[in-house]
């Protein structure tokens, strides 16, 4: 009886799964979704833990178990809460990489059951110990969650800064070089001698790390968002190497559905970059700068603007067209922005945000961050849309964005992102820039717009810059 | 070979379910708006967190002088949990603010 009632737990917890991620796929349902989903994992959580039978035996050391979850629910409850808004992506990418991490080392403990008995029948090799597809399933949860948490551990460095991009020629046949090795060691622990199969199991273990290093690193900045959604669908996989090592049908529904709507949310993310996914992963953006250099006297070009002078011809214009990048992100500006967006409307000036879809670090980045400052919905327009207005816009306040609106993307087929749709800002009456400095943005290429002649730069910090703005048109 | 043969038809009915649930995945977020693309991916990154019942099992069946499955099953329950959590309160704090953001009428 009690076994039913799991098999039934789980039944539930697998329906919840998928209801949740089809309504979190709809803007008005998308909260509640989530909370169905969530209750669904803690029904299959507890069902698990006090229903659970292996061989007619309950499962024990329920202290253990306890205390652990009782630690990672303290501890990712605060750092879910605490963290910033704009620390969101990477914050995604480092619970993947848990979840990763948790998948590798269930395998591991899996593998040393085997290995143990194996110890008793010396002279053997290890495939005659252990089932085919069990251990498939251990050696492709150890891997695919090695990779995953590796990958996410590099991803989540990169997205806070503390990793820089780094590739050097021929790192993919490096890389390649890697994954076969790993796959090797994987079958060369199989047909190992089963009282040595540790060594080569853990090697590839340890290959399979480095492979996640080596595969992420030379990935720039601007795709890491495709990088983290990969890496999910990836962990998904891992999750579900686990339902079929314990034959765990919760295990296996969430975890192949991860991994399926994962990966068509990658292809879905690189599509709004109009570029494949192979693009991504291997004509890699970040270190090698391949864009044309520009010459000394054009980088002398640029035309600085006053706050004083900025504030006068927003608030004078007709219609303003605020374009929020990371910068406004890192500046944590949103707020400040809101204010002048509200002054200048006040004053008669139409005010609309062009929100480009990979704006920020992540799609939707911007759209979360205006929304927390209570911005209209309204008031933000998609691309599409945004462009067809921009030839009517007075002014573009391009606040901390950099990459995306980049002209280069349509007129310069040698640029890496050549072929992105870009907002195309220089249609505007006039171009305001606001940036911290001259420095390219993520995709580390300069940008032909701030030496326009229509464009005019406001350096410093999104925040100070746009309370300074606010003040100047207060006075005017 | 055979013992592999033997393994995929004890489990066929996870065969199904693979196939199945890849149809599903695929079809279930089909067309998405990309302003929801950040949330679902950290709502799905949340349900992976499944995985945390294959961790409690092993912590759960640790004999207690296997000290190997009992501090690396540990480990496996506490990241399997911060996977869970971490990812489910995100997520509901990013559509937080989504539901702020609904078109006034």
């Amino acid at each position: 009886m009690p076994h039913n009632i799991l098999s039934i737990s789980y039944l539930i917890a697998s329906v919840t799964f998928i209801i949740g991620l089809k309504m979190l796929s709809h803007p008005a349902s998308a909260r509640r979704g989530n909370l169905i989903a969530a209750s669904g994992m803690a029904l299959a959580i507890f069902a698990t833990i006090f229903l659970y039978e292996d061989e007619g035996k309950h499962l024990g050391n329920y202290g253990w178990i306890f205390s652990a979850i009782g630690i990672g629910l303290v501890v990712g409850w605060m750092i879910a809460k605490k963290v910033k808004m704009t620390a969101m992506p990477e914050l995604v990418s480092f619970f993947n990489g848990m979840g990763g991490a948790c998948a590798a080392l269930i395998s591991i403990v899996e593998f040393d059951y085997i290995y143990r008995n194996g110890l008793g029948t010396p002279d053997t090799i290890f495939s005659s110990v252990v089932h085919a597809g069990h251990y498939l399933a251990i050696i492709a949860g150890a891997i695919i969650g090695s990779v995953s948490f590796a990958g996410s551990m590099i991803a989540w460095g990169k997205l806070n800064g503390s990793i820089k991009d780094v590739s050097f020629k021929g790192q993919h046949l490096v890389n390649l070089l890697i994954l076969v090795l790993v796959v090797a060691g994987a079958i060369f622990t199989y047909f190992s001698n089963a009282a040595g199969a540790n060594i080569p199991f853990f090697i590839t273990v340890f290959l399979a790390l480095l492979y996640g290093v080596v595969f992420v690193q030379p990935i720039g900045g601007a795709d890491m968002p495709v990088v983290i959604s990969l890496l999910n669908s990836f962990t998904g996989v891992a999750a579900a190497c686990g339902g079929f090592l314990y034959d765990n049908k919760a295990m296996l529904t969430g975890g192949i559905l991860v991994g399926a709507a994962g990966t068509l949310l990658t292809i879905l993310m690189c599509k709004a970059m109009n570029r494949s996914l192979k693009n991504v992963l291997i004509g890699s953006f970040g270190g090698t700068k391949s864009g044309p250099a520009r010459n000394t006297s054009e980088q002398s070009a640029i035309k600085e603007i006053t706050v004083t002078d900025a504030a006068m011809v927003m608030a004078y214009a007709k219609k303003v067209m605020i374009v929020p990048g990371y910068g406004l992100a890192v500046a944590q500006a949103q707020h400040s922005c809101h204010e002048l967006e509200k002054l200048l409307e006040e004053k008669g000036v139409e005010v609309k945000y062009a929100i480009h879809p990979v704006a920020g670090r992540m799609p939707g980045h911007m759209n979360v961050l205006l929304a927390e400052a209570d911005v209209d919905y309204d008031k933000l327009l998609e691309m599409e849309q945004a462009n067809d207005e921009l030839p009517a816009t007075d002014v573009a306040l391009v606040l901390g964005a950099n990459d995306v609106v980049n002209p280069a993307a349509k007129n310069d087929p040698s640029s890496p992102i050549y072929g992105m749709p870009v907002l195309e800002v220089e249609k505007a009456g006039m171009v305001i820039v606001n940036k911290r400095s001259m420095k390219p943005g993520y995709a580390g290429i300069e940008n032909e717009l701030f030496f326009d002649p229509k464009t005019s730069m406001l350096f410093g910090d999104a925040k100070k810059v746009l309370q300074e703005l606010i003040g100047q048109i207060k006075e005017i | 070979m055979e013992t592999f043969d033997l393994f995929i038809r004890q489990h066929m009915d996870m065969v199904y379910i693979v196939i199945l649930m890849i149809f599903l995945g695929i079809e279930i977020i089909g067309r998405v708006p990309s302003v929801l693309h950040t949330p679902l991916m950290s709502g799905a990154n949340a349900i992976h967190g499944v995985v945390i019942i294959g961790a409690i099992i092993v912590m759960g069946k640790a004999e207690s002088d296997n000290y190997l499955a009992l501090i690396l099953g540990f480990l496996a329950v506490v990241l399997g949990t911060l996977n869970v959590v971490g990812g489910f309160v995100v997520t509901d704090r990013m559509l937080e603010m989504f539901k702020k953001k609904k078109p006034k009428p």
